[in-house]
């Protein structure tokens, strides 16, 4: 993996809520593959609550494309 | 971004630096509301808020500024409606308020004032995107990802001319000149532990003045959040509390009806922080290693847990790995909000001693928010008192710094030359270290002695021990080195400049608690136990110079009303 692309998204999973830096840098740290870059990028996109609310399994509120990284993130 | 707003609307040029995309601070995390006397839902007024403000900080507040807050509280909160703020309403179309702890009616009665605004359970966030949108209309100039380093000040009087910060897209360092310098740059609580802060929260406002010689306010005084999860930190609403959750030591008893046997687990919050720290210390935690205490929801049923703790559940089976439903949820008493900081008036500047001067404004700096220390928490802050904080004084300030700018030269002051070069200095020491101590080692052992020498309870001969520990731990992080020097998007580079931050931070924090010999609010010693007014009633000033310590008085007169007088603090 591309180490600028990593960092930039660590640092994008610096967030406002400690629920989700905790759960993305758990990801981040021992479950990211290659073929999660794109989709997890679009993912950071959201705000906050929102993510948190898909991420924790409250809503199912996201993009049909990002069912696989929303499926990997719930594992966490 | 409150006073940002402001000085927009005035037309001035505003550049706003922020680590992380503006409505990704930590600010949104707030959900219980803003305070504000409007009377929509019972009967209020100001002075009744301003009374429970001062009660609640342990009389440590400074109640002019006390008073200001109270006084421009429902103008500021309709501001945010008339912005498009989307509060939550009442069927007259009024914004809907509802009760909070320590807000109450005529001067701490039983009855509870219905003072807090909420947008549903998203308060915060949804001022975030108020103000950033309207920041965006008047063309407020974002600088995203850009770290701020150090202050650049003035040698002939002190004032702050602007900052250093690091781009972290190029790995430049930049100097931003200004005729006014305001930070914004929230708490400081990953100092700890356990911690319901998210990452960001590193302190960087404080590491910052610390460094320029600026001494820090009152930083022993951090509040506890009784139920944060065991081990993670994230937060536990107190509504599993109000609906009927209690807390289990080992033995399986409600200790609670112990400690406040009528309010039991609905104490106020640092009740049942001490509480459950008086059980772990006593032997009486639970777990392998005896501290921590658990939290019984499982006899609420799942109607409830799931209808009314919305999201509850989630958190336990994703932090915890219980589900409350059926489980016991571990819980321990975790740092959430930090009630000192960088020492301000109410107008917003900078205040520090100089000769008989306890309150000499350093020229072109401000303070807001929970970075600062204004002082309206004192030694302890009602909830949704912070939101208020950071509208009313972001205003306030942002009209000072306008009035300020009026009065300055149209020219920017000459910056010194030896601008930059600390920061310089600090980035090449990282850049040239082969090798050293690894950052986070350095984090934890930091994060591991404030929670073990300066937690809920204080006790004499930890903190001492705990000033020794952090004095070597900061020597330690003089000497952190960095694997990657890579210069673009280096986070590893930003994460050992954020350590430098807390290591002010904490020393601050502990040298300052070491000191204060009494309890007050937040402030717990064994030794101590009681408040001491004739000794105490003082704002403690940390300088990162030789750990030194000096003291001024507490603003005991309001700008227009009758002083309220220091009473035993009781609910």
């Amino acid at each position: 993996m591309e180490a600028l692309a990593l960092h930039r998204l660590k640092w994008k999973c610096r967030r406002g809520l400690l629920e989700l830096d905790l759960v993305l840098n758990e990801f981040i740290e021992k479950r990211l593959e290659e073929k999660d870059l794109k989709e997890l990028n679009e993912l950071l996109e959201m705000e906050d609550n929102d993510l948190w609310e898909i991420v924790s399994g409250r809503s199912d509120r996201y993009d049909a494309g990002h069912g696989g990284i929303v499926a990997r993130l719930r594992a966490v | 971004m409150r006073a940002a707003l402001e000085l927009a609307r005035a037309e001035l040029k505003v550049a706003v630096l922020s680590k992380v995309f503006p409505t990704r601070s930590h600010t949104v995390a707030a959900q219980g509301g803003i305070a504000a006397p409007l009377a929509n839902s019972s009967e209020d007024n100001w002075h009744w808020h301003m009374y429970d403000t001062v009660k609640g900080s342990d009389y440590l507040g400074d109640q002019d500024a006390i008073e200001y807050m109270c006084r421009r509280a429902n103008e500021v909160v309709v501001e945010l409606e008339h912005m498009g703020m989307p509060f939550d309403r009442l069927e007259n179309g009024k914004i809907y308020q509802r009760p909070f702890g320590g807000h109450t009616q005529e001067y701490g009665s039983a009855k509870m004032a219905m003072r807090a605004c909420a947008a549903a359970d998203r308060t915060g966030h949804a001022m975030l995107h108020t103000l950033y949108q309207q920041n965006v209309r008047t063309n407020t100039q974002f600088f995203v990802e850009w770290m701020a380093l150090d202050i650049i000040r003035d040698p002939q009087d002190g004032a702050v001319l602007g900052v250093t910060a690091l781009e972290m897209e190029t790995g430049e360092v930049s100097i931003f000149q200004a005729k006014a310098t305001l930070f914004a740059t929230g708490g400081s609580g990953r100092i700890f532990y356990a911690s319901t802060n998210a990452f960001i929260n590193t302190g960087d406002g404080l590491g910052m003045v610390a460094r320029a010689g600026l001494p820090l306010e009152d930083m022993e005084f951090y509040q506890f959040h009784p139920t944060g999860v065991y081990g993670a930190g994230v937060l536990i609403t107190e509504g599993v509390r109000g609906e009927g959750g209690y807390l289990l030591n080992k033995d399986g008893e409600r200790f609670m009806e112990r400690y406040a046997p009528n309010a039991k687990d609905l104490a106020s919050r640092d009740v049942v922080a001490r509480a459950m720290t008086t059980e772990i210390k006593e032997g009486r935690g639970c777990g392998p290693q005896k501290d921590h205490v658990m939290l019984k929801l499982d006899h609420l049923g799942a109607e409830v847990i799931n209808h009314r703790l919305p999201g509850i559940r989630e958190i336990a089976i994703k932090f915890a790995n219980a589900d409350p439903i059926r489980d016991l949820v571990p819980v321990v008493p975790t740092v959430h909000y930090q009630m000192g900081g960088i020492p301000a008036k109410y107008t917003g500047n900078v205040v520090v001693p100089e000769g008989n001067n306890n309150e000499s404004i350093v020229p072109g700096f401000y303070a807001v928010g929970e970075c600062s220390c204004v002082s309206v928490h004192g030694a302890n802050r009602l909830g949704t008192n912070s939101l208020l904080d950071l509208v009313v004084f972001g205003k306030a300030s942002g009209e000072q710094v306008i009035k300020d700018a009026r009065t300055m030269p149209g020219a920017h002051r000459t910056l010194p030359k030896d601008a930059g070069d600390y920061t310089r200095a600090r980035l090449a020491r990282l850049d040239s270290n082969a090798a050293g101590e690894r950052v986070v080692d350095v984090l934890t052992d930091l994060r591991r002695a404030m929670q073990a020498h300066c937690g809920v309870f204080r006790f004499p001969d930890e903190l001492t021990l705990g000033v020794q520990k952090i004095k070597t731990i900061a020597e330690r992080a003089g000497r952190t080195f960095i694997k990657d020097k890579s210069k673009v998007f280096n986070t590893a580079r930003v994460e050992a400049l954020e350590l430098d931050n807390l290591v002010e931070t904490a020393m601050a924090t502990i040298v300052s608690a070491e000191a204060r010999k009494e309890s007050r609010g937040a402030q717990a010693r064994a030794d101590f136990p009681e408040r001491d007014d004739k000794n105490w009633m003082k704002h403690t000033l940390w300088y990162k110079e030789d750990n030194r310590l000096a003291y001024k008085p507490v603003h005991l007169k309001p700008m227009t009303v009758e002083a309220f007088e220091p009473k035993k603090r009781t609910y």
